[in-house]
């Protein structure tokens, strides 16, 4: 029997409020949401990077090469081990992750093993068979020096970003050797990707007093030597010829900044080495009085600048051919550190601020006209119980705006696309239940009879049919990324929401109308 | 119950009742929808698919330019900068250019060396309303994801019906019905190129959601009638989807409204989106009337009282 159930009216005014709860907050800015008294809720609805503009980057960290480096350090640790102990080897050589050795005389095989054992790290394991020994990572060290690795990655690039001055960055590890980075509102991500980018190893060495046309003239460079090009590929020396050995690093940096150098009055980088390195380049600055630095980034020379006096306070000057960003962000990297191993842009996804505002925009001329055109033909269609189904719509609209608010959920492009989908297919709901009223009609029962049984039967459907189209929805959810995963959760809460409005909320108002106040025609 | 009978003379009925014999139609509606499965596999594989960067790899930018550029000049200029393959195309406007750049896997340039030399050659004051990159790693992975989306979905949606209506024949026609609009749709984006990327994905679940959604209500019906009546089957189905027709009809409308009112004023980047799913729509609701419902009698179905 049709009747007004007490607990569906208690239930959609808990609904009500709680909507309204949740909704208010949109009404406000970002900034003032936050001056809102307590006891209102302060969670927003936000918007995606393709609505508010900004920069979505997938990295991934190459930790294969911290791999490929250990295994290189583990040769010269057996080298060492074995040189000191005086047992005699061949064949040493590095693998993909480890090395091996063949230890010439059979016999000190055991000795050998263990004096490499004492000067290598736990996680590497040694096999022996015949003279020969096979120096491996456990599976535990490996996958440990891979997290390493990406979580420094991540720290580093943190710094990096935050010194870019990026508002409300969000960095993230993702899977085993990825990291997203979420720039809202970036006005030059191109800047920031350099930035990121960067591995920023800065090596001081110094420069070999043979030029690069003299080493070409006789053929080959000095011995423990390396050619390095210039970083700044206009400027008059091309090619250096650097010593190999690595007098400094940028690991012992304790401050670094740009500044206007008051002689030139060129931007140049202020550095500050911390104790430890202040006092090794005192040392370096005092053996090599009026030779020449070589102060080399990712094994490029920045600046090869003449010692004229030995610096003892642990400060000095970059002076390269500067323009204010540039030695900006070389102080940055130098700040936040160097990367411990490469990072490649596996993806990138930049929407301007000005797309993000059509979009808005579009999606919300969309919503209201789409909402328009429904809320008419439904009218037109079901006349009086149209304009029931339509204050669902509208309902459906609010309570599906402040779910997505509960939730904090990101608002997409694609996400507007399925509230505005949803404002077409939630009528549904409603149609099945009164197009099964007016066949019981048709079928001769009371009206009452037939609302009762309406809802009854519709019940079913609705449920089952919903059913199919939240599988789809979440699957998407799962499978989807970014703007795709915001058109699956619109999707979904929108489902939930037009049952309720359907079942509930409508089915509440037609009881109280048809029993309440007794109209005296039915329109349906 | 008096006062009941009273109002019950002041019902306005908008009557809406269908009696059409779907069923005769039957092998009409096979052999269309065998066609354009064939003709949507045979577009697939001589046009294929407008892969967009999702899946392909590459660079996309959306360039605003301050007033409509010669499309020529600007391909030519892009030719000279010898970046690799690339595609130029009005986007939405004449002054909305979008640029496709393949993204050549043995060249030594960076995507950011690419973009940055692809900036240097436009107007300074050009408003750069997107630029996106997707690496040939991350665009097979999406590929394989996508694919695995659409199986699992459809899987779910047939064990799911499979269960709900305890015959195999009813989780199969609408798998089938499913698969006849997946495929029209791949047939519908290879025929009007349209971009095919995440969002299509989107579309394509979200049709086979919708379609599904149709079929279960045609399907609800039919079980429901085969308790309360004892009629032949072929009658029966009939009657089911008479009775369903008309919310059939209403549901598909006012999804095409609120589709159509994306479709204009949403904006070029949801547009291949909208227009999938309008054709969607269409052969989701033609296939759940159509192509569903018939199958179950094509795969044997049979009423349980006739058995016992």
């Amino acid at each position: 029997m049709l009747k007004i159930n007490k607990w569906n009216v208690f239930f959609v005014l808990a609904v009500c409020v709680t909507a309204i709860y949740y909704i208010i907050p949109n009404i406000y800015g970002k900034s003032e949401v936050t001056a809102l008294p307590k006891f209102l809720s302060q969670k927003q609805v936000n918007l995606g990077l393709d609505l508010q503009g900004g920069s979505h980057l997938l990295l991934e960290v190459d930790t294969k090469s911290v791999l490929k480096e250990k295994s290189e350090d583990l040769v010269d640790d057996i080298r060492k081990s074995l040189r000191k102990s005086k047992i005699k080897y061949s064949n040493l050589g590095s693998k993909i992750t480890g090395a091996v050795v063949t230890i010439t005389d059979p016999e000190k095989i055991t000795t050998a093993k263990n004096s490499i054992k004492e000067n290598i790290e736990k996680g590497i394991q040694i096999e022996e068979s015949k003279n020969k020994l096979n120096l491996f990572f456990s599976d535990q060290y490996i996958i440990d020096t891979r997290a390493n690795t990406v979580e420094q990655s991540i720290e580093v690039v943190r710094k990096r970003v935050d010194e870019s001055g990026t508002k409300e960055p969000s960095i993230q590890r993702q899977g085993e050797e990825r990291i997203v980075v979420q720039l809202p509102g970036i006005k030059n991500p191109e800047r920031v990707k350099a930035l990121i980018g960067r591995t920023a190893k800065l090596n001081f060495h110094m420069l070999d007093p043979t030029t690069v046309e003299l080493a070409e003239q006789r053929g080959k460079l000095p011995p423990g030597t390396f050619k390095a090009l210039n970083s700044d590929p206009t400027a008059y020396e091309k090619q250096f010829v650097v010593k190999k050995r690595v007098l400094l690093t940028g690991e012992r940096l304790k401050n670094a900044a740009a500044t206007v150098d008051a002689q030139t009055g060129r931007y140049v980088v202020a550095f500050e080495f911390d104790k430890k390195g202040a006092k090794k380049f005192a040392k370096v600055t005092t053996d090599n009085t009026y030779q020449r630095l070589a102060i080399l980034l990712d094994n490029k020379v920045i600046s090869a600048p003449q010692i004229r006096e030995p610096i003892t306070g642990g400060q000095g000057n970059i002076s390269g051919n500067f323009s204010p960003e540039a030695a900006n962000d070389l102080a940055v990297l130098l700040r936040a550190g160097s990367l411990p191993a490469p990072i490649k842009v596996l993806e990138e996804r930049t929407v301007g601020p000005s797309l993000g505002i059509d979009s808005i925009q579009a999606g919300k001329k969309a919503l209201v006209i789409g909402f328009i055109l429904v809320i008419v033909f439904m009218i037109i269609r079901y006349k009086a119980f149209g304009i029931v189904a339509d204050f669902a719509i509208i309902f459906n609209i609010i309570l599906l705006i402040s779910m997505l608010s509960a939730i904090e959920a990101t608002l997409t492009m694609p996400g507007i696309a399925g509230i505005v989908l949803t404002v077409g297919m939630a009528v549904d709901a409603n149609v099945l239940v009164f197009e099964r009223i007016k066949e019981e009609i048709r079928s001769g029962r009371s009206i009452l009879n037939s609302i009762d049984l309406g809802y009854k039967f519709a019940i079913k459907t609705i449920l089952d049919a919903n059913f199919t189209t939240l599988i789809a929805a979440l699957l998407l959810y799962n499978y989807g990324s970014g703007p795709i995963k915001g058109f699956a959760v619109t999707l979904s809460i929108g489902i939930l929401t037009s049952m309720f409005t359907a079942l509930i909320l409508t089915k509440l108002i037609v009881t109280f109308w048809v029993l309440k106040l007794k109209p005296k025609r039915l329109y349906i | 119950m008096g006062p009941q009978a009273k109002t019950e003379k002041v019902v306005h009925l908008n009557t809406m009742k269908f009696n059409i014999n779907f069923f005769k139609y039957r092998f009409v509606a096979f052999l269309f929808s065998i066609s354009l499965m064939g003709l949507s596999a045979f577009l697939f594989l001589t046009k294929n698919l407008n892969l967009g960067i999702d899946f392909k790899g590459g660079i996309m930018v959306e360039a605003k330019f301050s007033e409509a550029p010669n499309l020529a000049v600007l391909r030519d200029k892009i030719d000279k900068l010898q970046i690799g393959n690339s595609e130029i195309q009005e986007f939405g406007d004449s002054n909305t250019i979008l640029f496709r750049l393949e993204k050549i896997d043995d060249s030594n340039m960076t995507q950011e060396q690419i973009i940055q030399k692809l900036k240097n050659e436009l107007d300074d004051d050009t408003d750069y309303r997107r630029v996106e990159f997707v690496g040939p790693k991350v665009g097979k992975e999406l590929k394989s994801i996508a694919i695995k989306a659409v199986f699992f979905s459809l899987i779910a949606m047939f064990i799911y019906i499979w269960f709900r209506f305890s015959g195999w024949q009813f989780g199969l026609g609408a798998l089938v019905a499913l698969f006849h609009d997946v495929l029209s749709t791949m047939g519908f984006f290879s025929l009007t190129q349209i971009e095919f990327n995440l969002a299509s994905i989107a579309a394509i679940l979200t049709i086979a959601g919708y379609s599904i959604n149709d079929t279960v209500v045609v399907f609800d019906r039919i079980r429901e009638n085969l308790v309360k009546t004892d009629r032949a089957l072929e009658e029966l189905l009939n009657q089911s989807i008479n009775q369903t027709l008309s919310r059939t009809l209403m549901t598909s409308i006012t999804t095409l409204l609120a589709l159509l009112a994306l479709f204009v004023f949403g904006g070029e980047v949801v547009k291949g989106f909208v227009s999938a799913m309008m054709w969607g729509v269409l052969i989701g609701t033609y296939s759940s009337i159509f192509i569903a419902s018939p199958l179950i009698l094509f795969f044997g179905f049979k009423k349980i009282e006739e058995k016992s």
